[in-house]
């Protein structure tokens, strides 16, 4: 019964995938999730049904070039037009944007050579206190007190440095992966997973409180502001000139600068999945996969197993330095809060989520999550604090909604999502939503007669077999996981007697 | 070679006692050797000469004049380290992972044993308790907070780690990772449900912030009063008698030759007839109710607890049981006691010597610098068995 379901649902996708079908599919969704958005700016069903038609132009098998320009006409012209008209939706796609590159950049570490960092938005602190502090005032202001600073303070350099500040943000994030990576080498696994999570903690102390002896962070108040690049206004002027008949309003220049930081995310993400791609199927991408599988392998195979994991740790960190860089100066903020555990476990829930080593899946894990953590629990809040000032009541028990305490507020209820996420995933579909093209391929070649293009639960871990299962994510090496059992009690055993 | 027979149960006893007492006075001696050697070198030096302008004392005679003090208060920090750092120890020795959702397990005590007296002190009790009676109270809510955590930890064993207990070694990590995010909010949703805020006091009650005067000594003209606080007095006697018990049970008693046999070899004791499953529940009870434990003899020590109290403690208890030597009960005591002692020193002497450069804020990064340390340079720790490494 449960299988026919499936097979005839099976059908109707593969029917929905082939021939014209997938161009009316994508045209007709993208058609009425901008009709739904420009008619509504504020729902969020009409958001969300933009989004999946936005992913639709992913999935459905079309032809290469249709695709591409369709991809292109949302990205730069679509996108921007209906973000003029709701603001709001610019900050989700940034957002998502930014949280994207971040989660490409884990997806190296974790991912791609199995190594688990728990302390990855280090990095991206980096990027963002560099232009923090090369971009703002706080380069005269070293010998002062944080908070006071004098009037008429210069800036150090000018905004426009910014867009050079990203490639240094790139490099300096990149040496601080190839710093943290050189001791970290040593210890492995679950090890070196608490390791990477002290470091995190330690550069957001550092930032909290290098505001002595001399002030470089701030301390925990923060910097700003933050200078963001310069933007004439007559780019304003012609944009208004142009959109501003189509969206019906027009925008000032802080609100452009949201589609200014969201273009040029854009463009950082797009040469973050190009990089990605190509490092994926290159020499590099092939000897992280060996060392994921089984570093004692690959290095008798001949791979720097250091080498490699070393070029990982800094590819994955230099991704977040950009985006750290693009961050300080959308917000014009930076504090020690903004990089906080929460921040890492996020990004790792978001490639958790999507897929461990996929490249779409990680993105359209960052998209899920923004979307949930953004949109879902915070219109949950609203719809809450709704209910609190009405005068409704839950029927059976006679509750008063307004009687429902304040501090209940869904949207700072990030954790518990992340959360759900991670342990539902880990227990039922630890590959992801959508798993990596080249697990994906293994499986296949191995089961060539399942036509189950996503792998069950029972095939990703066979129980009792983990160990040699070349499929799974993070897997410690073989060899040295035979150790630890007599390690385990050395104290006890010689009590035993 | 001949050796004394001594029944078990006495042995089994004695033994933690004179490990604990031997790794105490130790742990302090060269702590406190190390910190006076400091203040000799530091003499004439910057430090010293602020400290003789601002307080009017050299820097070693200041040193030496809040030494016990310093000590006393590493003491108390390391026992409670010790106690978690045990549930971390043990849950590894079993099962081989670490148990991130353990520092949660440590607030949901906390929270149940405050919660507990709170209601107490609604229903009048608290206030009129004697002095007798406030004790008993406190062994009620450090009841609470065991049989809160416990079951916590059960039922997290059960539900988030059994199914993965095959999986290779990074997904139950990250599980356990979930878990300890989700127990974070749990604590923060219950309790903003049922009282409209997340932070909780520890409500004052019996004679627990009174000082007993220790004794007094002289540096130079000065002389200075060491006194100790009741709570602190509690939480050590307290952790004391956990960290005991906790020996006896693993080592004299018959669930303890299991969780020893489940630890060395799972498959085999399976084989001999030892109920693995029940058995690694048995452990997670056990090392919960020492973290719940911990958490009430935290509370009563700060005061102050909210959901995420249980972060840096769970953080450094983790680091101690590392620099003990993870899966190793006694390491996990002597790595909670130096630990405690190195923050406490640090959080001391930090301002003063660095001329107030680095306040002892750093003191947690102090505890991340350790962890990274000692596991680069010797990750089976310090009384762990050099073997090639694990994980």
């Amino acid at each position: 019964m449960k299988a026919s379901l499936r097979e005839s649902l099976d059908g109707l996708a593969k029917r929905l995938n082939t021939g014209r079908y997938p161009y009316i599919v994508s045209g007709s969704l993208l058609f009425l999730g901008t009709l739904f958005v420009y008619l509504s700016p504020r729902s969020i069903p009409a958001f969300l049904v933009f989004v999946a038609a936005v992913s639709m132009v992913y999935f459905l098998k079309m032809h290469k070039i249709v695709k591409l320009s369709l991809a292109v006409f949302i990205a730069i012209i679509l996108v921007p037009i209906l973000g003029a008209r709701n603001i709001f939706y610019l900050e989700v796609i940034f957002q998502i944007a930014v949280f994207s590159a971040l989660a490409l950049g884990l997806n190296i570490v974790v991912g791609f050579s199995g190594i688990l960092n728990l302390g990855y938005v280090a990095f991206y602190a980096v990027g963002a206190y560099l232009w923090g502090f090369f971009g703002s005032q706080q380069a005269f202001l070293l010998h002062e007190i944080p908070g006071t600073a004098p009037q008429g303070t210069p800036f150090l350099l000018a905004p426009d440095w910014f867009y050079l500040f990203i490639f240094l943000g790139i490099i300096v994030a990149a040496i601080m992966g190839l710093l943290l990576g050189l001791p970290v080498l040593r210890v492995r696994g679950d090890y070196l997973a608490i390791v990477t999570l002290g470091f995190g903690e330690v550069v957001r102390q550092l930032a909290n409180n290098l505001d002595k002896p001399l002030n470089l962070t701030n301390g925990p108040q923060g910097i700003t502001p933050i200078q963001r690049p310069s933007l004439p206004k007559e780019v304003v002027d012609v944009f208004n000139a142009i959109v501003g008949p189509l969206v019906g309003n027009k925008v000032n220049i802080n609100q452009f600068y949201n589609i200014l930081f969201y273009l040029i995310a854009l463009v950082v993400v797009i040469a973050a999945i190009v990089i990605t791609y190509r490092l994926d199927d290159s020499r590099i991408g092939r000897a992280w996969t060996a060392i994921r599988e089984d570093e004692l392998a690959a290095t008798a195979m001949g791979i720097p197993a250091n080498k490699m994991k070393l070029a990982a740790f800094a590819v994955g960190a230099s991704f977040a330095g950009a985006m750290g860089v693009l961050f300080a100066a959308s917000r014009t903020f930076v504090s020690p809060d903004s990089f906080n555990f929460m921040q890492s476990i996020g990004v790792l829930t978001m490639v958790i989520l999507g897929g461990i080593g996929s490249i779409p899946g990680v993105i359209i894990g960052a998209a899920v999550v923004i979307i949930l953590n953004l949109q879902v629990l915070q219109s949950f809040s609203l719809f809450l604090s709704q209910l609190r000032q009405s005068e409704a009541v839950i029927p059976l028990i006679n509750f008063h909604w307004k009687d429902l305490s304040t501090q209940l507020d869904p949207a700072k209820y990030q954790r518990l999502l992340f959360g759900i996420i991670l342990v539902l995933m880990m227990i039922y579909r630890p590959a992801g939503l959508i798993p990596a093209a080249r697990r994906t391929r293994e499986l296949k070649g191995s089961e060539a007669e399942s036509c189950n293009y996503i792998p069950e639960k029972g095939s990703e871990i066979p129980p009792g077999t983990a160990n040699d299962s070349p499929k799974v994510p993070g897997e410690a090496p073989k060899g040295s996981g035979e150790a630890p059992k007599d390690e385990a009690a050395p104290d006890k055993e010689k009590n035993n007697g | 070679m001949r050796t004394v027979q001594v029944p078990v149960a006495v042995r089994e006893i004695v033994r933690p006692l004179v490990r604990m007492t031997i790794f105490v006075v130790g742990a302090g001696a060269v702590f406190s050797a190390v910190m006076i050697l400091l203040a000799a070198l530091f003499r004439g030096s910057g430090a010293d000469k602020l400290l003789l302008e601002n307080q009017g004392v050299g820097i070693l005679s200041y040193t030496i004049s809040i030494l016990p003090q310093v000590l006393i208060d590493g003491v108390t920090l390391g026992f409670v380290y010790a106690a978690i750092a045990l549930g971390y120890t043990m849950v590894y020795g079993v099962l081989e992972f670490i148990n991130f959702a353990h520092s949660e397990i440590f607030a949901i005590g906390a929270f149940a044993g405050v919660e507990f007296l709170i209601f107490m002190d609604k229903l009048g009790i608290l206030a009129k308790a004697s002095i007798f009676t406030s004790y008993i109270l406190l062994l009620m809510s450090v009841l609470a907070g065991m049989m809160a955590s416990g079951t916590a930890a059960v039922i997290v064993e059960r539900t988030a780690y059994r199914p993965l207990r095959s999986a290779p070694r990074l997904v139950p990590l990250i599980s356990a990772i979930g878990v300890s995010f989700i127990l974070q909010d749990l604590i923060r949703l219950v309790e903003s449900l049922t009282t409209g805020q997340f932070h909780r006091i520890f409500p004052t009650f019996g004679n627990f912030d009174d000082r007993v005067p220790l004794f007094t000594f002289k540096v130079g003209q000065e002389p200075i009063d060491v006194d100790i606080q009741v709570k602190s007095i509690v939480v050590i006697g307290a952790a004391v008698a956990m960290l005991v018990g906790l020996n006896y049970i693993v080592n004299a008693t018959r669930i303890g030759k299991a969780i020893r046999a489940v630890a060395q070899d799972r498959n085999t004791a399976g084989l001999m007839g030892v109920y693995v499953n029940g058995v690694i529940s048995f452990t997670f009870l056990l090392g919960g109710a020492l973290g719940g434990a911990a958490g009430v003899l935290y509370a009563l020590k700060f005061t102050r607890i909210d959901p995420f109290i249980g972060f840096f403690p769970g953080l450094k208890a983790f680091t101690a049981a590392v620099l003990g030597g993870i899966g190793n009960l006694t390491g996990a005591l002597l790595g909670g006691i130096v630990l405690g002692m190195l923050e406490s020193f640090a959080g001391a002497y930090l301002t003063t010597f660095t001329m107030g450069a680095m306040g002892a804020e750093y003191k947690d990064i102090l505890a991340f610098a350790i962890l990274i340390l000692v596991l680069i340079f010797r990750p089976s720790g310090l009384l762990g068995e050099q073997v090639s490494q694990k994980a």
